[in-house]
């Protein structure tokens, strides 16, 4: 049997501990670790349970504000007052390893751990978001990925029975080996009924509940700490498998269990299984555990000590209970046909002991395993890149003016990163609830009915990885930004977010000044848009080493933000309302194409800075918007990202097939004007009858907007010239995505 | 009238409709679970949306062999309301009380998104009160929704009138392009010979809240009700 065995420091290396970190190890225990205790480390200190190579960073972000009730590292995800009583929980988190070698379970498990880990708190899940990242679409490997991770995010989201709301879906050759799948989970609950991940009391029961336990993705953990290289798929058992049936029974087991007020702490089991939930909980209550593994139910042989321990089979909770109450809980777990076992007892002293039957297999401090107790943290060397610098000599007058723009348009509709992304969310169930109120409304973020109250929630999910390559700082500032835009543009008021941070490897001193800047990037816009960070997770390691090259993907800093509607008859739609509207821009254009997605793919550059951007104007354009909205002075507001002002028009057109009629600026080239991606613009249509009022107002801010032209009834007209209808446009809009899958 | 929701484990529309049951439209609504075999006296039975047992062998298959379906059979067989929505109409089909089958999208992909029906005649409950021209903006949300039935079958239904909804566009024109499923003769929901069990794969339930911004879904529910309560009258005049 390997769970006793000795082990040296060769072992260590090979669950990718270094020499310091065993030594470490052999300091807290006073001994030679064995088998068992030394996986029991490895899991518990790799970059993915840990953070050792972020948390120094990450503890500078914003974490305070007067409505958020649960901080980042409290609990299981952050936990927000939306008012009435109700406090809402939400997390992103990523699950680009698994995907990358298993694309269908990698991507259906990263939906069911996010999902556990927001009803683990009491919270009931009423709707996810997701953000994709894929590689070139000509390849037959992107094609594998996306087919495999949208049929696994649907058909375990859609048995699971939580709409998606939001999204977002690019493509880019630097995740070709290795796409990012980030999925967020939202969840509602009272506020007084949150579920802590903590162990207390001694004597107290420790359950484990739900699916039995299995041997599929032991040492996932180190897993998603390493390169992904083209000899992944030989760790192929690291990826679990989901089951949304399980997980289903499981969530409405919980939330019945809370009923029942004999719970004192819960916590989901996702990286590290076991390990990871026995020893955070003990840790947070200031106690420890006595375990007997051989209790917990299995679903294959001859299964080791160290194999229960680490593996990270889904749809399983760990449970600590009142003494006395075991039959209430018990019952519950019957009625809804799940395993619910007593595994161990809550002791005083701070040490995890555990038994195979009467046999001790491992013993060790519960608090040197977790983040802020005994695991490392480091402080990883940085450097700027000369790529920084080089990227800010570009000047739009080396880029010659294309002269047929509607070549340009045609170009640019068919553009994956532009086209609609029907083919991926029409496989998603968006409206299981009923409380999706964009589905007849689309809208920048995607709102949710709070049934029985006059509020709803915004929710959207974002991050331009171009403009983070270009400039990490002011690219995240964007991401934020941008967020906060979605939100204000849909009526909502912006309130926190959740990131989920994909970078390289973070022994690269370029991908760790990607990383430094970016979280200093993050801080100030979620300073200036009170948007505390509540958590989320860190990624590395996402990059390729393909014939001894090593490309890190872009630095993708995916931003989760929820918002609030405090009347929900502010609701706002993208949506141009009827021919004759006014077209106005909020915000100012400039004569700018940098880092524009017109930039990369109509002239195939892509060394440039950020789109122009002040935090400032940002501000101040926001609030703007949200007056024009609560005085309903506006028919319809969407903001100008990817694409630029044409695609915001575009956008706008689609759902009632009606045109724009629109002039260019003189002062400004035609293709930045329309193309270009300077950012803090939003684009309204407002109604005759209230035009000189709209006027009135917005010449008493200080925020430039100026007229566009009008919409029409189906005709796309610029400076006099057609560029065709919009029933035509609209087709090829529609269906770019699926004719280069069919290809 | 009082209605009951049959929860198999695995349903999860099963709160939406008791809401809009309940809280839109001021009905008596009771949870009936799949383990019980007290059917509380019931005016009507809906089997909601989901995946009842995980639905990982095929849509229905298991669900039907649960206690309360025993129940539900006798009751349907008594002339009493079944509907069926999504997962409950593929429920009502593998239990026998629906004619046909359905089966595996003809895109091979679950679909999600607003779709058109139109009603084929008023000669039922669930289509008394609707205009005939109309055509009603429910979503349809499923992996196996492509129905499928003999000819011999098809034609029965036909003559007796047991085809309630097709896929249409927004003008009610029925045709291929706007069959999102691959559905034979375009067949959104189909009822039994005495027309009290009803099966369809649109959701009602998710087009009935005038905070969503669509309620021809509304206008189907409320045609079983309003057929029930006459027929209450009728009973005790």
């Amino acid at each position: 049997m390997m769970s006793k065995s000795k082990v040296t420091l060769e072992t260590a290396e090979k669950l990718g501990l270094d020499s310091n970190e065993y030594k470490m190890i052999r300091e807290i225990l006073g001994r030679n670790p064995n088998f068992t205790e030394l996986s029991i480390f490895s899991v518990m200190w790799s970059e993915h349970a840990s953070y050792k190579n972020s948390i120094k960073w990450l503890k500078k972000l914003p974490r305070k504000g007067d409505h958020i009730l649960a901080e980042a590292g409290e609990e299981n995800a952050g936990l927000v007052d939306v008012g009435n009583g109700l406090a809402c929980a939400f997390k992103i988190e990523s699950h680009n390893h698994p995907c990358a070698v298993e694309p269908y379970q990698g991507a259906a498990t990263g939906v069911g751990g996010i999902n556990r880990d927001i009803f683990t708190m009491g919270a009931r899940p009423i709707a996810q978001l997701n953000s994709l990242r894929f590689g070139d679409m000509k390849l037959e490997r992107t094609k594998w990925h996306m087919k495999g991770i949208v049929k696994g995010i649907g058909d375990y989201g859609n048995a699971f029975g939580v709409p998606v709301v939001g999204g977002e879906v690019y493509f880019n050759e630097c995740y070709n080996t290795n796409p990012l799948v980030n999925a967020m989970s939202v969840g509602l609950m009272e506020k007084d009924d949150m579920i802590s991940a903590i162990a207390k009391g001694k004597g107290n029961p420790v359950y484990i509940v739900g699916s039995s336990t299995g041997k599929d993705g032991i040492h996932g953990a180190t897993f998603a700490s390493a390169d992904i290289t083209e000899n992944s798929a030989e760790d192929l058992p690291s990826v679990q498998v989901g089951d949304p049936f399980q997980e289903k029974l499981l969530l409405e087991a919980t939330l019945e269990l809370n009923k029942t007020g004999a719970v004192i702490g819960m916590q989901d089991m996702g990286a590290a299984g076991i390990i990871c939930s026995t020893s955070e909980m003990s840790e947070k209550g200031g106690h420890g555990m006595k375990i007997d593994l051989g209790k917990v139910p299995l679903r294959q042989k001859n299964m080791e000590p160290w194999e229960i321990l680490l593996s990270e089979s889904q749809e399983r909770m760990l449970v600590v209970v009142e003494k006395g109450r075991e039959k209430d809980v018990e019952a519950v777990f019957e009625k809804w046909d799940l395993n619910c076992v007593i595994i161990g007892e809550v002791i005083e002293e701070d040490r995890l002991y555990f038994y195979m039957h009467d046999e001790l297999y491992a013993d060790v401090p519960a608090s040197s395993l977790v983040l802020g107790g005994g695991a490392p943290q480091y402080d990883r060397e940085y450097s700027e890149p000369s790529y920084f610098k080089e990227f800010r000599k570009f000047s739009i007058d080396d880029v010659p003016e294309p002269e047929d723009m509607k070549e340009v348009v045609r170009m640019m509709i068919r553009n994956p990163n532009i086209a609609s992304k029907r083919w991926v969310y029409e496989q998603y169930d968006t409206m299981v609830g009923t409380n999706n109120m964009s589905t007849n409304f689309p809208s920048d973020a995607g709102l949710v009915n709070i049934k029985g109250t006059r509020n709803a929630l915004a929710l959207t999910v974002d991050c331009n990885s171009r403009y983070v390559m270009a400039d990490p700082d002011v690219g995240t500032q964007i991401a934020v930004a941008e967020a906060a835009r979605n939100i204000v543009c849909s009526g909502g008021k912006p309130l926190a977010i959740t990131n989920c941070l994909n970078f390289g490897n973070p022994y690269n001193p370029v991908v760790y000044w990607q990383f430094v800047k970016s979280v200093q990037g993050m801080a100030k816009a979620c300073k200036k848009f009170n948007t505390p960070v509540t958590g989320g997770n860190v990624s590395f390691y996402n990059q390729t080493s393909i014939d001894g090259n090593v490309v890190p993907v872009h630095p993708t800093p995916t931003i989760g933000m929820l918002g609030i509607l405090k009347e929900k008859n502010n609701q706002m739609s993208m949506a141009f309302k009827r021919k004759g509207s006014m077209i106005y821009l909020i915000g100012r254009s400039f004569n700018d194409i940098a880092s524009s997605e017109y930039l990369a793919t109509w002239h195939k550059i892509e060394e440039s800075p950020p789109p122009k951007f002040d935090i400032e104007m940002e501000y101040k354009v926001q609030k703007v918007v949200e007056d024009i909205i609560r005085f309903s002075l506006v028919l319809s507001a969407h903001d100008i990202s990817e694409g630029g002002l044409f695609i915001t028009l575009l956008e706008s057109a689609i759902p009632k097939c009606l045109g724009f009629d629109i002039t260019t600026d003189a002062e400004i080239r035609r293709d930045a004007f329309l193309f270009g991606e300077s950012q803090s613009r939003i684009v309204v249509s407002v109604s005759s009858t209230r035009e000189t009022e709209f006027i009135d107002f917005m010449l008493q801010q200080e925020v430039p907007f100026s007229a566009l032209g009008h919409v029409t009834r189906g005709e796309i007209r610029i400076d006099d010239v057609s560029f065709g209808f919009i029933c035509d446009l609209k087709k090829e809009y529609m269906t770019g995505i699926e004719n280069d899958l069919a290809e | 009238m009082k209605f009951g929701i049959v929860i198999f484990p695995g349903s999860n529309c099963d709160h939406d409709t008791v809401y809009v049951l309940q809280e839109i439209l001021d009905q008596e609504v009771v949870e009936l679970w799949h383990k019980d075999s007290d059917l509380q006296d019931v005016d009507a039975i809906v089997l909601p949306g989901g995946f009842s047992y995980g639905d990982y062998l095929r849509s229905g298959s298991i669900a039907r062999f649960s206690p309360i379906m025993v129940k539900v059979i006798e009751f349907a067989n008594r002339g009493g309301f079944v509907l069926g929505i999504c997962n409950g109409f593929q429920i009502l089909c593998e239990a026998g009380l629906l004619p046909g089958a359905l089966l595996h999208n003809s895109s091979q992909k679950f679909i999600c998104k607003n779709n058109y029906i139109l009603p084929d005649n008023n000669e039922s409950a669930i289509n008394l009160f609707l205009a005939k021209d109309k055509a009603l903006k429910v979503p349809v949300a499923h992996g196996e929704g492509r129905y499928y039935a003999s000819e011999d079958n098809l034609s029965k239904m036909r003559q007796n009138g047991q085809i309630l909804f097709r896929y249409c566009n927004e003008e009610g024109m029925v045709s291929e392009l706007h069959n999102p499923n691959g559905s034979i003769e375009n067949i959104a929901g189909v009822c039994n010979e005495s027309k009290n069990v009803f099966g369809m794969m649109p959701h009602p339930e998710r087009a009935s809240d005038d905070e969503l911004g669509n309620t021809d879904g509304r206008l189907i529910l409320e045609s079983i009700i309003r057929t029930m309560e006459e027929k209450k009258v009728s009973f005790y005049n």
